[in-house]
């Protein structure tokens, strides 16, 4: 193997070529990023970067000298708008066309939008994240669609800098089908105590000029308005490739998509060697260690290992700092195991198929968090994580 | 090979003490993180470049002596 083509030049294709190089491959390895900077990190757009607390060269995830250390072809500012896995071929758009013998496709997600003419800022990218911290000045109006993660961290941080925030969300309760309607009014209540109007069980229709305009026919109105409702895999480069596409790039248990061709980071569907289940995960953890497993599995084609991580992630809410390792989506019951929810220092557990498939903590000593990662981690059926709970109905 | 840390970039996820638990710890308060070895022995390279690549905040630099 003498060529390696990396797509995607984020989190997950960094961790790709990082891993590559470390684990002994010394051939030709293109790294193709469709934006202009060099490899940068994406939370904290949402969190220091928007609340002005860093500048972008705190986000750089490699100095130069790291970057010229790998030995990459690197094409930045450049997509890759077309595959052929038979020929082995990305297409570029400057009109390169690079053959490979293995191919890593972590071209991430682009922010959903809503339809509408008025100018609507999303946050995905730096540029983003700068266009609207510009926008933030005390006094001025934001109205954030979409109350998960990202509209929430986003809102917080605008509170933070006194601007006044609308908070719209169609579902009854904030993240409710994520971490439960108990932990979701928590954060709602959190939300309004920190002077954002929240509004919820409110679908917006349209961005207009000076606000939104709801299903209801209302009007919002506002200076700007942040669309955080969720985001599509890049996957349309894929189109004719043949390769399986759905919500995705769908891939097994290895990452592997395709003889030849692995997918890792957001765009990546990859099955769960243990409950079978597929999942797009879209957390900065997860793309370094997809990209790393990937990797690994390219090199040794003969003897791949299953990519079976404990999903985290973090959200920061004012002072309530959010950490939460394994699935908790789809879950079919919580428990609030350790603290309590309303000091703000808890650890709910979650059930899944009888066992514990997930948690979420704020709050608590890291040593009482880790032994529940670890029950995670083990699959533990519930009845012997949760004693408390009892039989399971 | 040198461990440095970023701290105010730390998140305190722990993913660091799973991957290398001779070369990292939390602190209790915030779970914020330590170092126990700054300059670990070539047997724990491969668990700490682990660690530094799994770190959701890439707070974790190796500078390679």
């Amino acid at each position: 193997m003498t060529r390696v083509v990396v797509v995607g030049a984020s989190a997950a294709g960094l961790a790709a070529v990082d891993a590559l190089r470390r684990e002994g491959y010394d051939g030709t390895l293109t790294l193709v990023g469709a934006e202009p900077h060099p490899p940068y990190d994406r939370p904290p757009l949402s969190k220091q970067l928007l609340a002005g607390a860093w500048e972008p060269d705190r986000l750089v995830l490699r100095t130069p000298a790291e970057l010229s250390a790998l030995g990459l072809d690197l094409r930045l500012g450049t997509a890759a708008t077309g595959l052929d896995p038979a020929a082995r071929v990305v297409a570029l758009s400057d009109g390169d066309r690079l053959p490979y013998d293995a191919l890593v496709i972590a071209t991430g997600v682009r922010p959903r939008r809503l339809p509408g003419e008025g100018p609507q800022h999303v946050l995905r990218t730096l540029e983003d994240a700068l266009a609207l911290r510009e926008r933030l000045r005390p006094g001025r109006h934001l109205a954030v669609v979409g109350a998960g993660f990202l509209g929430a961290e986003a809102a917080a941080v605008a509170r933070g800098l006194g601007v006044e925030v609308t908070l719209l969300e169609p579902e009854p309760v904030p993240l409710a089908r994520t971490v439960g309607a108990p932990v979701g009014a928590m954060l709602a209540a959190l939300h309004r105590e920190h002077g954002v109007t929240l509004r919820t069980g409110v679908a917006v229709r349209a961005v207009c000029r000076g606000g939104v305009r709801l299903a209801d026919g209302a009007f919002v109105a506002a200076d700007e308005v942040l669309t955080a409702i969720g985001s599509v895999p890049n996957t349309d480069w894929l189109a004719g490739s043949g390769l399986p596409v759905g919500d995705g790039l769908e891939c097994d248990m290895y990452g592997a998509a395709a003889p030849g061709v692995y997918g890792a980071g957001d765009v990546a569907r990859v099955r769960h060697p243990v409950s079978g289940a597929a999942s797009r995960v879209e957390h900065r953890t997860h793309a370094a260690e997809s990209g790393l497993a990937v990797a690994r599995n390219l090199l040794r084609p003969d003897a791949p290992r299953p990519f079976a991580p404990v999903p985290y992630v973090w959200s920061d809410q004012y002072d309530v700092r959010l950490q939460a390792y394994g699935y908790l989506r789809g879950h079919e019951h919580l428990d609030v195991v350790e603290g309590a929810l309303a000091t703000r220092r808890f650890l709910v557990a979650y059930r899944s198929g009888g066992r514990l498939t997930g948690v979420l903590a704020a709050g608590l000593p890291p040593r009482v968090v880790r032994r529940w990662r670890q029950a995670v981690a083990g699959r533990v059926p519930w009845r012997e994580a949760v004693p408390a709970a009892g039989a399971v109905p | 090979m040198r461990v440095e840390i970023d701290e105010p970039k730390c998140v305190a996820s722990g993913q660091c003490v799973v991957a290398s638990p001779e070369v990292f710890d939390q602190r209790d308060e915030d779970g914020v993180v330590i170092v126990l070895d700054a300059a670990p022995a070539p047997a724990l390279h491969d668990a700490v470049r682990e660690a530094a690549a799994v770190c959701p905040a890439a707070a974790i630099r190796l500078v390679l002596e």
